[in-house]
């Protein structure tokens, strides 16, 4: 009993961390109706600049909570500098890029921190009055942990004081419902979003300052806090403080019971709360509906491709084919990758393109194929052929029981739950180490006999992922097609002439996470090995940028982009040291010089 | 007060205001008539600036504000009464009041609370209700009033009138009246001639996005009568 009490005491200390961020990120979302993937990455910056203030402090109370309070105000000075450098550009972009650009300034940050305060964890000393600690029953409980769990519903209080009690407060909630009409009563929104960026930015930074005792400032916390914020905004309803409060406190309270009870299914505990949130309350707990409506973006078409661009293709697809017979070894790995690749984000574009569902997590199922025929070869002994079908069986199932939960959401919801779903298989592959290994991976998945030949494996790939890819577009230019693009374009008006949306949106998520299986199974037995970075939040927004950079409305747009996406990156990784700067950079840029996409511009470029 | 000269705007590709032309003079109440559809809301839109107008002049108070941001316009002293009405619904009658709040803009005595509650004596009587429980009048009356606690020289109003019983829109009228005479000029888009020749002194016809009849509200009575369709 006084075990579970501890356990309980526990999550609730780390849940104040947890609602620190989320309570930035859900008025910062409330406000400018833009998700900010960087968020953890404040927070990260908080434990970082934090661990340097403290130690320039003396170790007593008031010299911590000054450098926790210079820690906030720091971060709230770089929030107000991100916003309007980058965010201010970002209101009117379609919120899947407005994702990307902010996990480009993942990337950056990432660098940035490892090139400032290297790759070591910097834990924070202990000074003696933090150590002091409770007694309950028999046990110890720290008392800094009390005062952790203080913080939370101080901070509630004064936010909620702040929103309520204050002009900028009701201000900031007029906004949050019609950000025009008050524009036209004379506030300068521009001053208001700043002004809420920074507000959400500080409350990262004193999240990661009170966070540090608990753990240390390193490379990894941007990640796993924004995944765990993600998922606590979700539950709590998108914009809702109060939302935020009470997710975050069933969440922390469920991972240390988990911790306690089933070591092993902490991450599945979360995600089965989410996906039973959203099922029962789509907007969440205390998230209101409607309010997440945006202007309707232009559904993209997919259109056929000409007979001189099919000539091209099959062109294309001859040199492919004989490529081998003149190029050299090197050249057939790229080659081998470009093609896995094609795959992986032609998948990507069936569910967003046609399928009008933006995937953040598409890296889920290219990691569940690879994880499938790395064991299947390993573990089971089975042959390629075996093991590649089971890679695309497994995919396909698990997509589809997940898809149960997906097609009933869409925009952000959709984006942020198929993020939350790649992480926890992320999470899975990393901690099961029975099974997979961890981070050491699954190693030898060689591909046997005939096809231990780079050159006939390159074949192999090469009939298999464009047969996948026309496939795909058979689908799409099928009956089943036409119907999915309409179930995307109008559910209402799908559902009048009898057509299913949800179970051709299901369908069509099951076959891509199927493909998306296969290009995963296919990079298993080509590297010969498996590891978690196949399931990263970096894999995932490699296929989005391949997908992007080649347009949504073509499918030939994104074998493309994953052809042209593919040798930048090889040649990025071989050339520069930093290259999350870089490609953060790049993506940025990118961004901003087309903010409605390439595709978008083209489109706009032929009118 | 207002001089607007050859204002194109456009929604996407479609050339909605194809160079509309007209003024108000300061302490008038000048009626925008037209049918549905004509471009009336348009036109209000585009004076403040919700709408980018792709070509011609806005002059205020001497200034031209074509192009500029609305929250600029509007603390210039224009305040804009949308035709759906937009009340924050999440926040109190109060609060709502807060939000238009700008500084006072002397001659004119600065708009309190306690003013608009007596022009409007129902929404004195709901200060802290919530704006999204409040009937289709309330509202109305709530829009306006929001307006007005940023001490406008000139409101837009469109479509005051519009879905509301006969008993509120003679109170409408009543509160305008009253508003006239306190000094606010006003431009109010109608297409209920009844109510616009209760309140108006000039008025102005759009047609597809053109002036096409310019004159005194007593004339454009008499027109109506006998061939103008409105
Ligand atoms: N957001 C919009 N996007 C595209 N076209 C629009 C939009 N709003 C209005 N229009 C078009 O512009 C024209 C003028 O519309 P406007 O709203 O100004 O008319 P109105 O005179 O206010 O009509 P009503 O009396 O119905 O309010 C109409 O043809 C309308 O279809
Ligand atoms: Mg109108």
């Amino acid at each position: 009993m006084t075990f579970l009490l501890l356990q309980a005491l526990t999550g609730l200390a780390s849940a104040a961390t947890l609602f620190l961020v989320a309570a930035g990120l859900t008025v910062i979302f409330g406000v400018t109706r833009v998700v900010n993937f960087s968020h953890g990455s404040l927070y990260m910056l908080g434990a970082y600049i934090g661990w340097t203030v403290l130690g320039h402090l003396p170790r007593t109370p008031w010299g911590f909570a000054l450098g926790v309070a210079a820690t906030a105000v720091a971060l709230a000075v770089l929030g107000s500098l991100l916003e309007m450098t980058l965010l201010r550009r970002l209101y009117r972009a379609p919120e899947l890029l407005q994702l990307l650009a902010t996990f480009g300034v993942v990337l950056i940050v990432q660098d940035a921190a490892q090139a400032i305060w290297g790759t070591e964890d910097l834990p924070l000393p202990r000074p003696p009055w933090m150590r002091g600690f409770i007694v309950i029953g028999a046990e110890r409980f720290p008392s800094y942990d009390l005062l952790l769990i203080a913080a939370g519903p101080a901070v509630l209080a004064a936010l909620w004081l702040l929103l309520h009690r204050t002009r900028w407060g009701t201000l900031v909630r007029a906004a949050t419902q019609d950000r025009a009409m008050l524009a036209a009563l004379g506030v300068n929104q521009r001053l208001l979003f700043t002004s809420v960026f920074a507000l959400g930015a500080g409350l990262a930074g004193l999240g990661g300052a009170l966070g540090l005792p608990l753990g240390s400032a390193n490379l990894q916390l941007d990640l796993s806090v924004i995944t765990d914020a993600f998922v606590v905004v979700v539950v709590g309803g998108l914009g809702s403080v109060p939302g935020a409060f009470l997710a975050s406190v069933l969440i922390g309270v469920l991972q240390a019971a988990g911790v306690a009870l089933v070591p092993k299914a902490t991450l599945v505990i979360v995600f089965v709360v989410m996906a039973v949130t959203l099922v029962l309350r789509p907007h969440g707990l205390l998230g209101r509906g409607g309010t997440l409506a945006r202007e309707a973006e232009a559904p993209a078409l997919v259109v056929p491709a000409t007979l001189a661009a099919r000539w091209l293709g099959l062109a294309a697809l001859a040199v492919l084919a004989a490529a081998p017979l003149f190029a050299g070894p090197f050249a057939v790995a790229v080659l081998t990758e470009a093609m896995i690749a094609v795959l992986f984000a032609a998948s990507l574009h069936f569910m967003m393109g046609p399928g009008g569902m933006a995937s953040f997590g598409h890296a889920a199922w290219f990691g569940i194929g690879a994880y499938g025929a790395g064991l299947a070869a390993t573990l089971l002994a089975w042959p390629l052929p075996l093991a590649l079908l089971g890679a695309v069986l497994t995919a396909g199932v698990v997509a589809a029981l997940f898809g149960w939960f997906v097609v009933r959401l869409s925009g952000v919801y959709l984006a942020m739950l198929t993020l939350a779903f790649a992480q926890i298989v992320w999470a899975v592959a990393q901690q099961w180490t029975d099974v997979t290994g961890g981070d050491n991976g699954i190693l030898s998945v060689w591909p046997s006999g005939m096809l231990a030949d780079p050159r006939a494996f390159y074949w192999l790939t090469l009939a298999l992922c464009t047969g996948g890819a026309l496939l795909l577009r058979r689908v799409l230019f099928a009956p089943a097609g036409y119907a999915l693009r309409a179930a995307r374009d109008s559910a209402l008006r799908a559902e009048a002439i009898g057509l299913n949306a949800a179970h051709l949106r299901l369908a069509a998520f099951a076959l891509a996470g199927a493909a998306a299986g296969l290009a995963g199974g296919l990079d298993a037995f080509s590297k010969g090995s498996v590891f978690p970075t196949y399931v990263s939040i970096g894999r995932s927004v490699d296929a989005l940028l391949m997908v992007l950079l080649g347009g949504v409305q073509t499918m030939a747009g994104p074998i493309v982009g994953a052809m042209v996406y593919t040798g930048l990156y090889d040649l990025l990784l071989q050339t520069v040291a930093l290259w999350r700067l870089v490609l953060g950079l790049a993506i940025v840029t990118l961004v901003l010089a087309f903010p409605q996409g390439i595709a978008g511009a083209l489109r706009r470029g032929q009118a | 007060m207002l001089n607007v000269s050859e204002l194109h705007s456009f929604y996407g590709r479609a050339h909605v205001l194809q160079g509309v032309s007209f003024q108000v003079a300061p302490g008038e109440v000048l009626v925008l008539l037209g049918r549905n559809g004509a471009g009336k809301s348009t036109t209000l839109k585009s004076l403040i600036g919700l709408l980018r107008p792709r070509a011609g002049r806005v002059e205020f108070g001497g200034v031209n504000v074509a192009g500029w941001e609305p929250h600029r316009i509007a603390r210039a002293g224009m305040g804009f009464v949308p035709e759906d009405r937009r009340i924050f619904t999440g926040l109190t009658v109060a609060e709502n009041l807060e939000t238009g709040r700008q500084p006072p803009r002397p001659p004119l005595p600065a708009w309190t609370p306690a003013r608009l509650f007596a022009l409007f004596p129902n929404l004195g009587q709901m200060a802290s209700r919530q704006g999204g429980r409040m009937s289709g009048g309330e509202q109305q009356m709530l829009t306006i009033a929001r307006t007005l606690m940023g001490n406008p020289r000139l409101v837009l109003l469109d479509e005051p009138s519009e879905g509301l019983s006969p008993l509120i829109v003679e109170q409408m009228a009543h509160a305008i009246l009253a508003l006239k005479q306190a000094g606010v000029t006003m431009l109010l888009a109608e297409q209920n001639l009844h109510f616009a020749a209760r309140v108006a002194d000039r008025a102005v016809v759009i047609e597809s996005g053109r002036i096409v009849w310019a004159g005194t509200m007593a004339g454009a009575l008499a027109d109506a009568a006998s061939h103008l369709q409105v």
